[in-house]
């Protein structure tokens, strides 16, 4: 265990930027988002919830893929490079970094997705205990320890002072050189943090019946209908989720040949499933459905029953309908969650 | 490493007008053949930049050396761009891509009998050819096709010519939707002629076609008493990634893209019928 007064934060930003890239959960124009450091930039390590996840990191919002330049009859393909250089993504809480294990399943199951893949392999995790989980947490559900969170580098903030744990090689060489601290120095603060997460108000959702053996019975429901008439397929619940994943791959004329990206799409939407001879999912009914049933029983059906939530409860802050997971789970789940 | 997204190029060296909205793309890699060796039903993303990507299935058969094809009926944005092409057009392909018919395992030494209508020829066209290509490792074999007219009958030439050919020793049952000039053969829908025709059922099926004639189809099958264990069929949904990632083509817990596009119909009975 290693010790940084929070005073001398700053001085440590400054000098993992010196040979990294820096990303941290900085405020801009009234919000606080995970973007990249540099002299000046106002950390904001008290908000337990940005307003994106921190899944942008290693899964862009916009990524390019390939150039093509067209000529005539002929074309040239330029595939985008992928990241070649280290980065340290700093002050991620439990819930996000399990968000990148959930990501992990998608990007490096064969075939390995080779932007995913070298962004994790240049990326440094630094995790922040969550302090005092908020009243939209659920993490507890999906046996996260918001308390003790996982990544390269695990951190707590105690009083004037942030303490690290290095969990890895590369965890280790990002805080050699700090002062040594006892073990023992956090137990009181993930103790305090544990009661919280006790009391959260969904914190022991039960879960029972969301899994594989019931994909049917789950996706019958009657209760879909009334549950999605409010959604609007504004999508926002999507963006805002460290876990979704679903992306569109595009094409733009830059005016000196034509850039693909991918970026983060919406099941949500209303095109997403759109072909010339129509959609398979024509209701609103149908996509919500498609993202609830996706994360609950699908994900875990292929992925050992790991949920694909984290409970970081950004989708019950922003949704404009207040509609969420932890309703639908209360809702067609067992009769103890009513 | 970065073959499973991002495409290499390849070159149309043909093009044959196979009826008024169809037309059938001879694909080969820049320098000459095959862009990269495939199995039967599976599929490619081919893409125009700036304008689209999209699925299409692969209508050679793997015995062919040289090329590949692809019959592409025009409905959209991008296929209307490729309908407009001249040979020597360069275009972007990516594949292999899903799970083929299992004509190596399940199918071997099987009577067989195809379904298919319209542009729904197409992904079994790629098996029908194989399996001639190997025809002693296949029984008794079927094919029932309808289109909506004469002029809507895909690769009507070939069918003709190749599999109609008594040394070839394929049943060929052709039908169009409604009686036309110039048209002697059956008048009925696809799913009717099957019943009427009743085959015994103890072949496998490949049905491939329009949602509604799968449906109806099945409908008749099971009236001749095939079991669903015996029915497969492939799919079309749409897709961007080709990889189980982009998550568009997500049913259930399956991926068209990787587990299917070929589905056996108890495999489908397992699934919401999102499709």
């Amino acid at each position: 265990m290693k010790k940084l007064a929070l005073s001398a934060l700053n001085a440590f930003y400054s000098k993992i930027s010196e040979t990294k890239t820096l990303i941290a959960p900085i405020e801009s124009a009234g919000q606080v988002d995970f973007g990249v450091w540099s002299e000046g930039a106002q950390v904001r390590l008290d908000v337990l919830k940005t307003v994106k996840s921190a899944k942008g990191a290693f899964f862009p919002q916009v990524e390019d893929m390939v150039r093509f330049h067209v000529q005539g009859k002929n074309i040239e393909i330029d595939p985008a490079e992928v990241m070649d250089e280290d980065f340290v993504i700093f002050g991620v809480r439990a819930c996000d970094a399990r968000s990148f294990e959930l990501l992990d399943r998608v990007f490096l199951s064969d075939p390995v997705d080779p932007f995913y893949a070298a962004r994790r392999a240049h990326g440094t995790v630094v995790t922040l205990a969550c302090g005092e989980p908020e009243e939209t947490c659920f993490c507890t559900n999906f046996g996260i320890d918001a308390a003790d969170p996982k990544g390269d580098v695990s951190a707590w903030i105690v009083g004037e002072a942030m303490y690290l744990r290095a969990n890895t090689e590369k965890g280790e060489a990002l805080i050699e050189g700090l002062d040594d601290a006892e073990d023992g120095a956090v137990g009181e603060t993930q103790a305090s943090i544990r009661a919280i997460a006790e009391k959260l108000p969904f914190g022991r959702l039960n879960l029972t019946g969301f899994d594989g053996d019931h994909l049917m019975e789950r996706f019958s429901d009657p209760k879909w209908a009334e549950l999605s008439r409010a959604c609007l397929g504004c999508g926002t619940c999507t963006f805002v989720c460290p876990t979704c994943q679903c992306y569109d791959v595009r094409d733009f004329d830059t005016g000196n040949g034509i850039q693909r990206y991918r970026c983060w799409d919406s099941c949500m939407y209303s095109d997403f499933t759109l072909m010339a001879h129509g959609t398979n999912r024509p209701t609103q009914l149908e996509r919500f459905r498609q993202r609830f049933m996706h994360k609950l029983v699908y994900f875990p059906s292929n992925n050992e029953g790991l949920y694909s939530c984290v409970g970081c409860g950004r989708c019950l802050a922003k949704c404009p309908q207040g509609l969420h997971i932890v309703k639908v789970i209360k809702a067609l789940g067992v009769k103890d969650n009513a | 490493m970065h073959d499973n997204i991002i495409p290499m190029l390849g070159v149309v060296t043909e093009i044959r007008t196979d009826t008024p909205d169809i037309k059938t793309f001879r694909v080969e890699a820049i320098g000459g053949g095959k862009c990269f060796e495939h199995k039967p039903g599976q599929c490619a993303m081919l893409s125009i930049p700036g304008v689209g990507e999209a699925m299409f299935s692969i209508t050679s058969s793997p015995t062919v050396k040289d090329y590949q094809e692809f019959s592409i009926k025009k409905c959209g944005c991008l296929t209307e761009w490729l309908h407009q092409m001249d040979v020597g057009q360069q275009i972007t392909i990516r594949g292999p891509y899903g799970k083929p018919f299992p004509v190596d395992d399940a199918l071997l030494g099987k009577d067989l009998l195809f379904i298919a209508g319209g542009v729904g020829l197409a992904p079994l066209h790629s098996v029908i050819n194989y399996v001639l290509d190997n025809r002693k490792n296949y029984g008794k074999v079927d094919i029932v096709y309808g289109s909506r007219s004469k002029e809507d009958l895909l690769d009507l030439p070939e069918i003709q010519s190749s599999w109609m050919d008594p040394k070839n020793d394929m049943n060929v049952h052709l039908t169009i939707d409604r009686a036309q000039d110039n048209w002697d053969g059956h008048v009925a829908f696809v799913p009717t002629y099957v019943k009427e025709l009743g085959f015994d059922p103890d072949k496998n099926v490949l049905v491939c076609g329009p949602p509604i004639m799968i449906k109806f189809v099945l409908q008749a099958l099971t009236e001749l008493g095939f079991e669903k264990t015996q029915i497969y069929t492939t799919m079309e949904l749409r897709m961007k990634c080709g990889v189980g990632k982009c998550g568009r083509c997500n049913i259930g817990d399956k991926y068209v893209c990787k587990d299917g596009p070929v589905f056996r119909f108890d495999e489908l009975g397992e699934l919401p019928s999102e499709y």
